[in-house]
């Protein structure tokens, strides 16, 4: 008995040595280089009054939330805002996803070029791209109209609709589907019924980040959609450059960076991490 | 009621010629059993009778109706594939029902069905588990199921049980001859264990390089070989290469009696071999035994180092080194052209002489 109690400790002992210092110290880096501004930031939305040399605020309160919340270009642009995210997602998924589906399972000349093509738009400097396409949009009179917005992000999120939703449908296997055939289905049928429910939860992945970082895109939207079209993150940048109290910002920020985190965690329990990796080319 | 006819098939993957001038019917609750090593074209095979792959030449037909250009949703075949291929976001149920959904059947028709094959398959009550909750025997099972549920006319089966332990592929293996001659249908199963299909077919196709080397029932193919790779594929043989002169063949140090002149391929089972006192050009060295239990086989090497193994009484006993006598019953010469010849020795007529005296 007491031989056997001596060797489980021991063999504790030996698993508590292995601790992972390398692990731990990137961890503890990653923390301060991400979890750190976040908390300043959440912090600030709270803080009434916080001068220099002080750690923490002198005095906190709901003011600034008030204040914010109140002002009406804040929800003039957050619906302005979600209303050009989700067309600008729900077009390019219209687009996107079959030009996917032909990329993955199609065999016709020139599909690696049109690929190519796809993707290169990201390759060039964006800044350049949108500055050339706003002189074209200039001359149409799209500037500062909602569709000349949602025209120019739509560019901006090609290469996640494309890249993603191709080894979305990639990774279905084939024999799934040729089993299906097997059975009595049509392409048609096999499309509906197998692909697109297997490669369901990678292209939810697609759209969300789509989603996602087209609400928070700025270059497209200050360049194009500016006076007219005041998207949310202009408003933020506003109150900023405005040398407006910082915490206009902060709360901005934490009030929506608190929905899309929840969001991505609620997205993550229902398909799963590997949904995300396996998009991105797992 | 399902007779398989194929043609003069062939097909050509750009270079590859993965099938060539394949003739072959299989008759009605037939079952046949494509054995050949990796890359022989059994899949392609498969593949073309179940509509999967357009053959580039030749053409098939079931039941005398050619369905050379038919998509594999229009034919009467179900394919159990070796993955199991099974539909992970539906259920069982789901994933046997399928099928029958499709063919627009009421739905307490397709309950009952699926019921029956479940039962089957030896899988009463599992219909509502995921796929992901079955252990690998059960999903091809439920592949198996699948395919049944939809009565076809021919099963197709590309190594079901490949990727199962022996215990379980053998017993899955008798379930699916079972389940075959109860329904009466016709099957084609894919493998490359030649025990598989010396333990299930009424036929076995020996395929090599994209070519059928010999069409025969199990027990033929094992006694008859065609051709040398034949010999040398199915079960354990001694392959010896040798040379043909004055009435007998010369291979390692062992001379046999044979008719032709030239280079040739001397096949000797090992269990067609005997220990007896050690003559010229009849002998060989012990090298390793290996006990199996039921019989013994002896690991020895000819005069030129060439291995022979030779499958004996369990009660014998050699030691590493010991020099033997041997004596061989049957053996089979293989030429570069020509038929194959059979010999028997002497000595199993004295064996009858001794019996009969
Ligand atoms: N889609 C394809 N494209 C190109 N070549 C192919 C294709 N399918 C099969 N082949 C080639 O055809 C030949 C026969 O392949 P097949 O899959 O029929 O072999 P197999 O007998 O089933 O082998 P295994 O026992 O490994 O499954 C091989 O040389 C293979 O490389
Ligand atoms: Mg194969």
């Amino acid at each position: 008995m007491t031989d056997l109690a001596v060797l489980s400790g021991a063999g504790k002992r030996v698993r508590r040595a292995a601790v992972d210092w390398t692990g731990i110290a990137f961890l503890a880096g990653l923390a301060v280089v991400i979890l750190l501004p976040l908390i300043v930031t959440a912090v600030w939305a709270f803080a009434e009054v916080w001068r220099f040399p002080a750690i923490v605020p002198q005095r906190m309160g709901l003011g600034y939330w008030q204040d914010t919340l109140s002002r009406n270009d804040v929800w003039t642009a957050l619906w302005l805002s979600l209303g050009i995210t989700t067309t600008v997602t729900a077009i390019s998924a219209a687009i996107c996803f079959p030009a996917a589906y032909a990329f993955a399972r199609l065999d016709f000349p020139g599909r690696n070029l049109l690929f190519l093509a796809f993707l290169s738009v990201q390759a060039f400097p964006k800044f350049g791209l949108i500055v050339a396409t706003a002189t074209i949009f200039l001359t149409l009179h799209l500037v500062g109209t909602f569709w000349g917005v949602v025209l120019i992000q739509l560019v901006g999120t090609l290469l996640y609709m494309i890249w993603i939703p191709v080894s979305a449908f990639q990774g279905v296997d084939r024999r799934l589907e040729e089993a299906a055939r097997d059975v009595g289905a049509t392409p048609m049928r096999v499309f509906w019924s197998i692909t697109l429910p297997q490669a369901l939860p990678t292209l939810f992945a697609a759209i969300l980040i789509t989603f996602v970082s087209t609400f928070y895109e700025t270059d497209a939207a200050w360049l194009i959609g500016l006076p007219n079209v005041r998207t949310m993150p202009m408003v933020m940048i506003s109150f900023i450059n405005n040398a407006l109290e910082v915490q206009y910002g902060a709360v901005l920020f934490v009030f929506l960076w608190v929905p899309s985190f929840l969001l991505m965690l609620a997205a993550r329990r229902v398909m799963g991490a590997d949904a995300f990796a396996r998009g991105l080319g797992g | 009621m399902a007779q398989v006819r194929l043609s003069g098939i062939a097909k050509t993957f750009g270079k590859v010629t993965a099938l060539d001038a394949m003739d072959l019917v299989i008759d009605d609750g037939e079952l046949v059993c494509l054995l050949g090593p990796s890359g022989s074209g059994k899949s392609t095979l498969l593949r073309i009778i179940g509509g999967f792959e357009t053959p580039s030449a030749g053409a098939i037909a079931i039941d005398g109706v050619d369905v050379t250009g038919l998509p594999p949703e229009r034919r009467p075949t179900a394919m159990v594939f070796q993955s199991h291929a099974l539909w992970s976001h539906m259920t069982v149920h789901g994933n046997i029902a399928f099928g029958l959904k499709l063919r627009r059947l009421p739905k307490s028709e397709i309950r009952d069905r699926v019921e029956r094959v479940l039962d089957l398959v030896g899988l009463a009550g599992y219909g509502g588990r995921l796929p992901s909750q079955l252990s690998g025997g059960q999903q091809q099972r439920v592949a198996l199921a699948r395919s049944l549920v939809i009565e076809p006319k021919i099963l197709l089966l590309d190594e079901p049980f490949a990727s199962l332990d022996q215990h379980l592929r053998e017993r899955l293996r008798d379930e699916v001859r079972d389940i075959q001659q109860r329904l009466g249908i016709t099957a084609v199963f894919v493998t490359h264990g030649q025990d598989e299909a010396l333990a299930i077919s009424d036929r076995i196709v020996v395929l090599a390089d994209g070519r059928m080397q010999q069409v025969g029932r199990p027990g033929e193919i094992y006694a008859e070989p065609k051709t040398a790779f034949v010999a040398g594929f199915i079960g354990a043989m001694n392959m010896l290469d040798g040379l043909l002169a004055d009435g007998e063949i010369a291979a390692s140090g062992l001379r046999l009696a044979a008719e032709g002149s030239g280079p040739a391929r001397l096949a000797i089972r090992p269990e067609d071999i005997a220990l007896s006192e050690p003559a010229d050009g009849r002998a060989a060295t012990v090298r390793r035994m290996i006990d199996f239990g039921a019989h013994v086989v002896i690991d020895s090497a000819l005069a030129d180092g060439t291995h022979l193994r030779i499958q004996t009484d369990k009660a014998i006993r050699v030691a590493p080194g010991e020099r033997i006598g041997i004596r061989v019953d049957r053996w089979t010469v293989f030429t570069e052209d020509g038929e194959p010849r059979r010999y028997r020795s002497d000595t199993l007529r004295s064996f009858r002489d001794v019996r009969y005296a």
